[in-house]
């Protein structure tokens, strides 16, 4: 069987070009041109998939990306299968391997086709009503446990692959005057009215080539030519046109605030072998100043009984089959609807030579020109008719047809044996961008749909929108160009780029144009069509691949849903993937009949993006792998790297964590750089600190607002440490601030809160004291700093430095000089984080390699070390030094970790000052730093761990505290601990517990400084 | 072309002490479209202070600090971008730095303002050729058109996750300006994006 239902000619596919792909493992023939859907039903194919939640055999329904029911997995091999994609939306090429999905073991015999005949217990909210227990299977949890993984293997969609997606994806940028998107009539008759006014257009299509729905007019002429012809004249001069941009293959997917959107262009999909590397998408990101919308209208299927059998589809789809692909769908049809549309689908299959059993008309009597023409072609037209039922197990075989009387009731009257129905209950404007934009709807209760509200009274933004073509409510082919037109010219006036009436355009755009043979077409219905069968047991499906049927939806008005909204999500009518393309306005009208009330107000539901599936790997663009996120290093990093350093992720820069030597785990690495650096000399690199330069004349006013400390009194070349709160009173940040001169400070601080400290300062700079002459510069990124701690440091730093007095009565501990280091001149600093003799050792970034290798040789010469962050921490601990963000977590004040020295109380204010006498703050039971020593000295704590009174506390109380800092400390040769507890101070001495899983650990309380106390090392 | 760019600056910089975090990375080039190169290393300045201030400034710098935000104003190699209505970020020659600063200094004595060296906190990348603005539409939200973005326009703004300073030099010549340590991120991105400038056949 080869494309037995293929016209002998005619439709837009290259019949040179033939092509084969496999379906189902199947092979079968196509062309150039076609849609995987289009070949699939040349060939006869209409069984393409089982449907969600009954698994019944379902067909092509439409041929856009409204289809529900032909959803196919396409695969190129392991990682690149894509599921869940719209037959009707997949271009042919050779080799394409589709396959269908939610059946097994086979599409024809489909297992979980049993759920058809048990579907009265999967009613609508079936999951809600049984899934809450039983008991025995872990109640509540029942769901996630056992149900949900068994009923997601059942009813579902495609699969996901497993693997990395291994292709690339591109991202750009762009801005235009005015974006079209849709390149239908209307859309290309507002792109050739903007671009002829010298505007900057974008005009975006899903399809692969513009023209839209005219791409099926064989018929119609536009301006005395060919429709056909009239959309290759546009394309070209807009193709020509220097300020005009066609996409094709492209989505807009998302409108976002100000004519933001989100387009989404296929670059690869529709290649039988795309070049390896090749991205596979680009994501578009446009900033239009004007946007025209002309997105056209979806058709709704007829919601009668069995209508989802294959072989039933819609009117316009049948058509474009025809005479856009030269498809017959098959050789005898039924043709059912209340929207003219239908007689355009008879008279193309009429003249097709397809038999037309019946047309079958909800409307009492059918007329207008496309009534007429069908009349004078001899097709039988039954008004006040419809379809009650059909037959058919794979593909629909019979239809039975049904009268309908004045009073509504149905009578069966006749059967037709058949192999396609045709069915049309109306056109729905594609209305998602416009409301995604948070245009305003409107329900036009004469035409039965909601258009964008546009004019007087519209949502402001709106007013940079224009909507155009069926999009807009207009339907005849002349009005839907002349709409096109005035779009496009008024969108490039409001974009300032003149229009029709300025005589700055060139050539004025066109404004109207003259249109022969597309008569116009009328009708539609909302709601579901009556029938005489017993609404209890038939199925007619609303939302095909929701598998929600029109009593489903009137069951959740009897449950007491009332809003659309509630109703969507007890029956997942609109939901996933198809988002309601084919099936809201129904589902709406069934509901408001059920309620009985007017349609607007049970609402409508929202429009998400995308309204369109798009895939993963174009929202993450190049944002993977490495490129994920900056990875930040020191220019001290190469260095460590070289070394074996093993780094760890502080923020987005990479730190030297520990230097393992031989076979030396973490433990024995950190342990011996502890070791060395107290009995000689380790160095670190501290590059990533943060710093700023406050440079002015209100420096020192401004230091005394941000920090606690008084700085009027710190001398020139004298550092202090300063702690800065935020407006709460708790510890922002904290870290060694240097006077450079009079009026200006080196400010460190934290390596994460470098740019929050900076936004901080800046937000008081610029909101409170903007008279203040202070300026503040980020410096971070200009300095590499080494740090050098030990007693051998001096001789270390001396030794490189040879022209600098680093005596300590030139230098005493937090003194500041500058010289030369290694030839380079530096910003020296005599401070310590690890409480030995230390030195902070400033050279700019380019630098700093060059220096620390020349301290280094000196550092090696002395039996020192190269310390990473790791011994960093323990020896800072071992000091009781803090770490923001460890010692505390936002709710920490200076005086809680022992830091109420750094208070300047005589100072006036400071940010933070007020709240420090909070009676919140100032209570004796606030928690407070102390040291914890595991009276177990072989059990390090685990940092988090609650610390508690009792042993064995009881279930539900508080906690004392916590754990903040736990190590094994090597200069005290035991675990130590710091942690925040309840009046802590007043607890030295005592034993508190740390419960645990294993059991509670006995801790002594203790001041929080373990080595040293008396701070002799630092003097040395 | 600025000397500031041009192609041996780096392999001239290897052999000295001094490394840039592009050290290792070569240049990014479709023949006859676009290069996205690093820039050697050069003096720059971050200069605040009000508009008496910046008028002193220009005098001694050479090139009259512009009021109006978003505007280079350059003579020779040295160029001035204002950044902000209080400040400028100072580009000049690595030898002339130290001179000009002093000279800066000199000329504004007692008046307020602040002068920073921020010569290593960035370093500089330029992309140039016919598709130059095309390549760095892969990450910049703002419109480059020449009507929108001219010549002689400067600005801070964001490239994926790092912020720099974008200075459009010439029509096909743009001067990038980031911070050091997001300098391999960025150039990453390049390395990508530069593979996209067309549609794949």
């Amino acid at each position: 069987m080869s494309n037995a239902y293929r016209s002998r000619e005619g439709g837009r596919i290259d019949r040179r070009q033939r092509l084969t792909f496999t379906f189902d493992g199947k092979p079968y023939r196509g062309y150039a041109g076609d849609t995987l859907a289009s070949a699939l039903l040349a060939n006869g194919v209409h069984l393409v998939g089982r449907s969600f939640k009954y698994h019944r055999p379902r067909g092509i329904l439409a041929a856009g990306p409204e289809e529900p029911n032909a959803l196919v997995d396409v695969s190129r091999g392991e990682a690149r299968s894509t599921p869940n994609l719209r037959a009707t939306q997949v271009e042919l090429y050779e080799g394409l391997n589709a396959r269908s999905q939610n059946r097994w073991p086979t599409l024809a015999r489909d297992a979980g086709a049993i759920n058809d005949t048990m579907s009265p217990m999967f009613a609508a909210g079936f999951y809600y009503k049984t899934f809450m227990g039983p008991r025995f299977l872990g109640g509540a949890k029942a769901w996630t446990r056992v149900f949900e993984p068994v009923i997601r293997r059942a009813a579902g969609l495609g699969k996901a692959p497993s693997g990395p997606d291994p292709d690339r994806y591109a991202v750009r940028h762009a801005h235009c005057d005015v974006l079209v998107v849709g390149a239908g009539p209307a859309g290309l008759a507002a792109a050739t009215a903007a671009a002829a006014t010298g505007a900057r257009v974008i005009l975006c299509d899903e399809q692969h080539e513009v023209g839209g729905s005219l791409l099926s007019e064989r018929l119609a002429f536009i301006d005395r030519v060919p429709a056909l012809d009239h959309v290759a004249a546009q394309r070209e001069a807009l193709a020509r046109a220097p300020n005009v941009t066609i996409l094709t293959r492209t989505t807009a997917f998302g409108a976002f605030a100000q004519n933001y959107f989100g387009l989404l262009q296929r670059l690869t999909d529709h290649l039988p072998a795309p070049a390896a590397g090749a991205a596979r998408e680009r994501l578009w990101q446009v900033r239009a100043k004007q946007v025209v919308l002309a997105t056209g209208a979806l058709e709704r299927p007829l919601v009668f009984p069995d209508n989802d059998r294959p072989g039933i589809m819609l009117a316009g789809a049948g058509y474009t089959y025809l005479e856009r692909y030269g498809v017959r769908p098959g050789q005898r049809a039924v043709i059912v609807g209340a929207h003219d549309t239908i007689y355009r689908a008879a008279l193309a299959h009429h003249a097709a030579g397809i038999d037309i059993a019946a047309i079958l008309d909800l409307r009492p009597q059918p007329e207008g020109p496309l009534v007429t023409q069908a009349r004078q072609a001899g097709l039988r037209i039954d008004g006040a008719s419809t379809i009650t039922g059909t037959k058919g197990r794979l593909r629909v075989a019979k239809v039975m047809a049904g009268r309908i009387d004045d009073d509504g009731s149905v009578a069966n009257v006749e059967q037709f044996a058949c192999d396609h129905v045709l069915m049309s209950a109306g056109w729905t404007p594609a209305v998602h961008l416009f409301s995604q934009a948070r245009g305003k709807l409107t329900f036009d209760a004469a035409r039965q749909m909601f258009l964008p509200h546009t004019g007087e009274g519209a949502t402001p933004g709106v007013h940079a929108i224009q909507c155009a073509g069926a999009c807009h409510g207009v339907s005849a082919l002349d009005s839907v160009i002349e709409d096109g037109y005035r779009a496009g010219d008024t969108a490039s006036q409001r974009a300032g780029r003149g229009g029709r009436s300025s005589s700055r355009a060139s050539a004025p755009p066109p404004s109207r144009s003259h249109v022969e043979h597309a008569p116009p077409a009328g009708g539609g219905m909302l709601g579901a069509a009556p029938h005489n069968r017993n609404a209890a047991r038939v199925k007619a499906f609303v939302d095909f691949q929701n598998d929600v049927t029109a009593k489903d939806i009137k069951l959740a008005t009897q449950e007491g849903f009332r809003s659309i909204e509630h109703v969507k999500r007890y029956t997942t009518t609109g939901m996933a993937t198809d988002q309601g393309k084919t099936s809201n306005m129904h589902a709406l009208a069934i509901a408001a009949a059920a309620l009985g009330k007017p349609l607007p107000e049970v609402g409508l539901t929202t429009f998400r993006q995308p309204y369109t599936p798009i895939s993963f790997g174009a929202m993450a663009g190049y944002a993977r792998g490495n490129l994920f996120d900056p990875v930040r290093m020191t220019p001290i990093h190469p260095w460590a790297a070289k070394r074996g350093a093993v780094f760890e992720d502080v923020g987005n820069w990479k730190r030297a964590r520990y230097f393992p030597q031989g076979a030396e785990d973490m433990h024995a690495a950190v342990a011996r750089e502890c070791r060395i650096t107290r009995a000689r000399v380790g160095m670190f690199d501290a590059s990533t600190l943060g710093k700023i330069e406050v440079v002015g004349p209100d420096a020192t006013r401004f230091m005394d607002l941000i920090y606690t400390n008084a700085w009027a009194k710190l001398g020139l070349e004298r550092c202090r440490y300063g702690v800065m709160l935020n407006e709460a009173g708790f510890i922002m940040d904290d870290g060694v601030v240097a006077r450079l001169a009079e009026d200006r400070f080196h400010v460190t601080t934290t390596t994460g809160g470098a740019p929050r400290v900076l936004a901080h300062m800046e937000d008081y700079l610029q909101t409170e004291f903007p008279d203040w002459k202070v300026w503040l510069t980020s410096t971070t990124e200009q300095w590499a700093v080494i740090a050098l701690n030990g007693p051998h440091a001096r001789a270390v730093l001396q030794a490189v430095a040879p022209g600098l007095d680093l005596s300590p009565q030139r230098l005493p501990h937090m003194g500041a000089t500058s010289g030369a280091v290694a030839g380079i001149e530096a910003r020296i600093f005599r401070v310590s984080f690890t409480g030995e003799l230390g030195f902070e050792v400033n050279v700019p970034a380019d630098y700093g390699q060059h220096v620390w290798e020349a301290l280094w040789a000196a550092c090696e010469a002395e039996d020192g070390v190269a310390y990473g962050t790791e011994a960093m921490h323990v020896m800072r601990a071992e000091k009781g030094y803090i770490i923001v963000g460890q010692e505390t977590d936002g709710t920490v004040t200076p005086d809680d970790v022992g830091l109420g020295w750094a208070i300047g109380k005589a100072k006036a204010d400071f940010v933070g000052k007020r709240s420090l006498t909070r009676p919140d703050i100032v209570k004796p039971d606030r928690k407070q730093l102390v040291g914890l020593m595991p009276a177990d000295e072989a059990i390090t704590l685990e940092e988090g761990a609650q610390v508690t009174e009792s042993a064995s506390p009881e279930v539900g109380s508080a906690a004392l505290g916590h754990v903040t800092s736990s190590y094994w400390s090597e200069a005290m040769g035991r675990p130590i601990a710091l942690g925040l507890v309840s009046a802590g101070r007043a607890r030295e001495g005592t034993t508190v517990h740390v419960p645990m899983p294993d059991g509670s650990i006995a801790v002594t309380v203790t001041a929080p400084q373990f080595y040293d106390r008396e701070g002799d090392r630092l003097h040395g | 072309m600025d000397d500031a760019f041009e192609g041996e600056a780096l392999a001239r910089e290897s052999v000295t002490i001094r490394r840039s975090p592009l050290f290792a990375l070569a240049p990014l080039v479709v023949p006859g479209r676009v290069e996205v190169r690093a820039g050697r290393a050069i003096s720059r300045f971050s200069f605040r202070g009000d508009s008496d201030a910046a008028r002193a400034c220009g005098d001694a710098f050479g090139p009259a600090l512009a009021r109006e935000v978003c505007t280079a104003t350059r003579i020779d190699e040295r160029t001035a971008l204002a950044l902000g209505p209080d400040e400028w970020l100072l580009l000049a020659p690595l030898d002339k730095g130290p001179v000009l600063a002093t000279k800066i200094k000199a000329a504004l004595g007692s008046s307020p303002h602040s002068l920073v060296d921020v010569s290593h906190r960035q370093v500089a990348l330029s992309v140039t050729g016919r598709d130059a603005a095309l390549l760095l539409r892969a990450f910049c939200l703002l419109d480059l058109d020449e009507a929108a973005f001219p010549v002689a326009m400067a600005t801070r703004t964001i490239f994926a996750k790092c912020e720099v300073v974008l200075w459009r030099r010439g029509q096909h010549d743009f001067h990038i300006e980031v911070a050091r340590s997001f300098a391999p991120y960025l150039m990453g991105l390049f390395g990508e994006a530069i593979k996209d400038l067309d549609d794949p056949q």
